[in-house]
């Protein structure tokens, strides 16, 4: 009866508790997903970045975890790794001076049109400033790695391996997207076959490709041989090994491209290419002020997985190359995995940092400067 | 109603449960008994009774037991490991799982398993060289005992080098070696009369034969076939090239760290000659060189591709197999080619050989054969179950005993090589294995020069020696075989990561284990 009447009052116990119990449900259905994500995510990220900052042992009865600060990032940027991390820096040349010229007078440009707009902020200047120097840095690398008596290190190999390889996968799927959009014959049957290489495990690509570079044995060759060049191999080159897992890369993930590309192509409006061809448009009128335009968006966000992917390329050059020759082809995620493999935890820890840095920032990045401004037009 | 209906349920029921029940049967049974019959006879004479025992057989010692061995992607050495396994099953009962890992893995694959308390594995076969890494901190059991009193492993038989590299430390053993490893030469006895002593020589045969057809299929061959594949089992060649030129005071002097600083020896003009000479012979392999594999070499040699070689004592065993073979009888093996000009450490430059500076010379030309790896022998780990411990030991013994090995060793695909006394005084088992006795006398003769040479160098087996070599040494030499390097930034390169490790770990201690280690005996 008490409780009848606490119930009815609306000052009573068991209504405050009923009202508790009511505000804290969502707290509670939440939090065991929070504590999942917390334990498996969060938790992890924060353990490897302690990890980072220390030097793994193995001691008598176990292991010992050694607090070194920022010992193994100094060892990368500085130290004994930097040229394995960021490469064999070389004076540029007069093109490498101009490309660097080019860009910060770019960058300077766009940091004093900033400036100068009223709707600025300081946490954006920040923002734009620290942007302009890593982005600086970026070019500064890459200009004295590639000039003469330079040799590029795992950072910048990933990097090639992200742009050229995104660039060619994105024109090559957008091309047979176009391709298979026309009433040609066989189309289907060239849909299904254009994304077998997807469906096939990286390591199986890269047996596959490890078969065809060898011109010792492999199916081509004979073409090699009446080349005169059985005694040549292009694997041993240091470029033509980075070119071989860069035309596997594009093997492989083309038809990633392709099919959400062609999905894209299929949704268009209609209307407004009917309407242009009426209005007397070309082909490639239609194709650049129609087409382009209405798959942008899903372009941008396409491109956007894709290079969060690019970036942790590993099979492909673990299992084609080994890395080789040296350290040619070897990227920040194989880098990784070989210190780890080494017992240099720590090292490899700092590795997997600093390419999460760099994802993040050029993710964001991009992110900020191309897809906004692409939604923004849609 | 009800009622004839709740009888009739019950009675149904009964009847369910009955059939469910065991339905009683007659049995008929032999019953024998024994019976005593006791009845005093008088004696008149003593009888000798003859009793025939007819033994049970006995149980087996390790009846499901389960030892599980982790050791590197074969084919060989898993080889042997696995088909001696059921064989061993058979004798003892214990069941023998072989486990694995590239061989890039197998180092820290045993170091985590063992530091992490997984324990997942109860034996390892792997390079002796590592062991300093698991024994320090007491996670391979010690089998001095197990040895002692194990007379079927005919230990003393083991030559002395294996003995003591490949199975000892402090004193105590604590593996059992089960292959013997030295780096050697291998050239085609039908093209080549005088196998090289010197590295010139070595490489002036393979410019001349690069290019020709060696094996009689129109297709040009290669002079020289190395394997410098990063990440693999080449990282040893460089050493087995530069160590005539570093070493020639004798295995005591030691071949990579000067004695004295524990400075690395590896920026000088030897080490400089060394690069060189090993950067040249890539000009006369196969094309894809830097990316072979010692298992991809071999098979270049024995499909009569090369007219020489580097390798350990595997193509003088793979040759033989008609199977896999177009060199048969076509072989030959030396000891590693020899230098001229050796390191004056104190100057860091070549000086030419004389009775000082080469006292070991043979004809004016050092030789410092370099017994790259030790073979690869079989530890158990402490923690394991003392009685898997015992039957991992039994199958490390059995895979020792002479029964076994002085086959397997003859056999080219189990990657075993001899390490036996009598493996190499008996040389009919090579003969009948398919060698010519003048093949066998070559062959073997070739590893008895490189054992006994007063100038072996050992290989490294300080602490971490797997960071030295796996890591710093064999991406900075790949790097400059790839041309990404200069042959000075190479060096650079080696000389300041072994002296951050040497730093890291503590230069008074890794210099006294780097003394100990000269101290081997042979």
């Amino acid at each position: 009866m008490q409780a009848e009447r606490a119930l009815e009052n609306p000052n009573g116990r068991w209504h405050r508790l009923s009202e508790w119990a009511e505000r804290m449900a969502g707290n509670v259905f939440i939090w065991p997903a929070v504590l999942v994500v917390l334990f498996l995510s969060i938790f992890p990220l924060i353990i490897s970045l302690y990890l980072s900052l220390s030097r793994f042992k193995f001691v008598k009865g176990g292991f010992e975890i050694k607090f070194v600060g920022l010992a193994n990032y100094a060892k990368l940027l500085f130290g004994s790794e930097r040229t394995h991390f960021l490469g064999l820096l070389a004076t540029p040349s007069p093109l490498g001076w101009l490309v660097l010229a080019v860009v910060a007078a770019f960058l300077l440009r766009s940091l004093v049109r900033y400036a100068r707009r009223e709707t600025r902020s300081l946490g954006g200047l920040v923002g734009r400033i620290l942007s302009a120097a890593i982005l600086s840095f970026g070019v500064w690398l890459l200009v004295c790695t590639l000039s003469k008596g330079g040799r590029p290190g795992t950072l910048v190999v990933t990097l090639i391996y992200v742009f050229v390889g995104i660039i060619v996968q994105y024109l090559l799927g957008l091309g047979l997207a176009v391709l298979t959009t026309q009433q040609l014959p066989g189309r289907r049957f060239f849909r299904v076959v254009f994304l077998l290489p997807m469906m096939i495990t990286p390591v199986g690509v890269a047996y596959v490709f490890r078969m065809l570079t060898d011109t010792d044995k492999g199916p081509f060759r004979p073409i090699w041989q009446a080349m005169g060049l059985g005694l040549f191999s292009w694997v041993n080159d240091p470029w033509g090994a980075r070119a071989a897992v860069m035309i596997g890369d594009i093997w492989q993930w083309t038809p990633f491209m392709f099919i959400v590309l062609l999905a894209a192509l299929e949704g268009q409006s209609v209307e407004l290419i009917e309407a242009a061809l009426v209005d007397g448009a070309n082909r490639w009128q239609i194709f650049w002020s129609i087409t382009l335009p209405q798959i942008l968006p899903v372009s941008t966000t396409l491109i956007l997985i894709r290079m969060i992917e690019a970036f942790k390329i590993v099979d492909l050059p673990n299992v084609l190359t080994n890395g080789g020759p040296g350290t040619a082809t070897e990227s920040l995620t194989l880098q990784a995995y070989i210190s780890w493999r080494s017992l240099d935890l720590g090292g490899s820890a700092a590795i997997a940092y600093l390419l999460l840095l760099m994802v993040t920032f050029i993710g964001m990045a991009y992110v900020n400067l191309i897809r906004s401004r692409v939604a923004e037009g849609g | 109603m009800y009622r004839k209906l709740f009888a009739a349920l019950v009675a149904f029921s009964l009847l369910v449960v009955l059939a469910g029940c065991p339905v009683p049967q007659v049995v008929e049974k032999e019953v024998v008994r024994t019976v005593e019959v006791v009845k005093e006879v008088p004696v008149e004479k003593e009888v000798i009774k003859e009793v025939v025992v007819t033994p049970t057989p006995l149980a087996k010692p390790f009846e499901g037991v389960e030892v599980n061995i982790l050791t590197f992607t074969g084919p060989q050495i898993a080889e042997p490991l696995q088909r001696r396994g059921p064989d061993f099953t058979a004798l003892t009962g214990a069941k023998i799982n072989v486990i694995i890992v590239p061989f890039s893995d197998l180092y820290q694959k045993i170091l985590t398993d063992l530091a992490t308390g997984t324990n997942a594995f109860d034996g390892f076969v792997f390079a002796p060289q590592w062991m300093v890494d698991y024994i320090v901190p007491g996670y391979l059991e010690d089998l001095t005992d197990r040895v002692a009193n194990d007379p079927a492993i005919e230990w003393e038989d083991i030559a002395p080098f294996f003995r003591d590299f490949s199975a000892t430390y402090e004193g105590r053993i604590y593996t059992i070696p089960l292959d013997g490893d030295f780096h050697m030469g291998y050239y085609r006895t039908d093209l080549i009369d005088t196998p090289p002593k010197t590295w010139d020589e070595y490489l002036a045969l393979a410019a001349q034969f690069h290019g020709q057809d060696l094996n009689g299929d129109g297709d040009p061959d290669y002079g020289s076939c190395i394997s410098k594949k990063r990440g693999a089992q080449a990282y040893w060649f460089i050493t087995s090239i530069a160590s005539a030129f570093i070493q020639s005071q004798g295995t005591s002097q030691g071949a990579f760290f000067d004695t004295e600083t524990m400075k690395p020896l590896y920026n000088n003009e030897a080490f400089a000659k060394a690069l060189e000479i090993y950067n040249e012979t890539t000009k006369y392999g196969p094309p894809d060189e830097l990316n072979l594999d010692v298992g991809d070499t071999r098979s270049l040699f024995t499909s009569g591709r090369c007219a020489l070689s580097l390798d350990w004592g595997d193509i003088g065993t793979l040759a033989i197999d008609p199977t896999i073979s177009v060199v048969q009888d076509k072989t030959g093996a030396f000891i590693l080619p020899g230098a001229t000009e050796v390191l004056d450490r104190a100057t860091g430059k070549l000086v030419p050989c004389d009775e000082t500076t080469c006292p070991y010379a043979i004809d004016g030309v050092n030789h410092a054969p370099f017994a790259a790896y030790g073979g690869w022998s079989g530890g158990i780990n402490a923690a394991a179950d003392p009685i898997v411990k015992d039957a991992a030991y039994a199958f490390f013994s059995y895979m020792c005993q002479p029964a076994q090995s002085n086959v397997d060793v003859t056999i080219g695909k189990t990657g075993f090589n001899p390490y036996r006394t009598s493996q190499f005084l008996n040389r009919q088992q090579w003969v009948e294995a398919g060698m010519s006795p003048e093949a066998a006398a070559n062959y073997l003769g070739a590893i008895e020069d490189s054992l006994n040479s007063p100038n072996m160098v050992l290989d490294l087996r300080i602490p971490q020696n797997q960071r030295y070599q796996q890591v710093v040494l064999d991406t900075a030499v790949s790097q400059f075989l790839a041309g990404e390097i200069t042959l000075e930034q190479c060096m650079q390169q080696i000389y300041d990561g072994w002296e951050e490790i040497t730093e890291e770990l503590g230069r008074a201690e890794q210099l006294a284990a780097y003394r100990g280690t000269l101290g081997v005996k042979k």
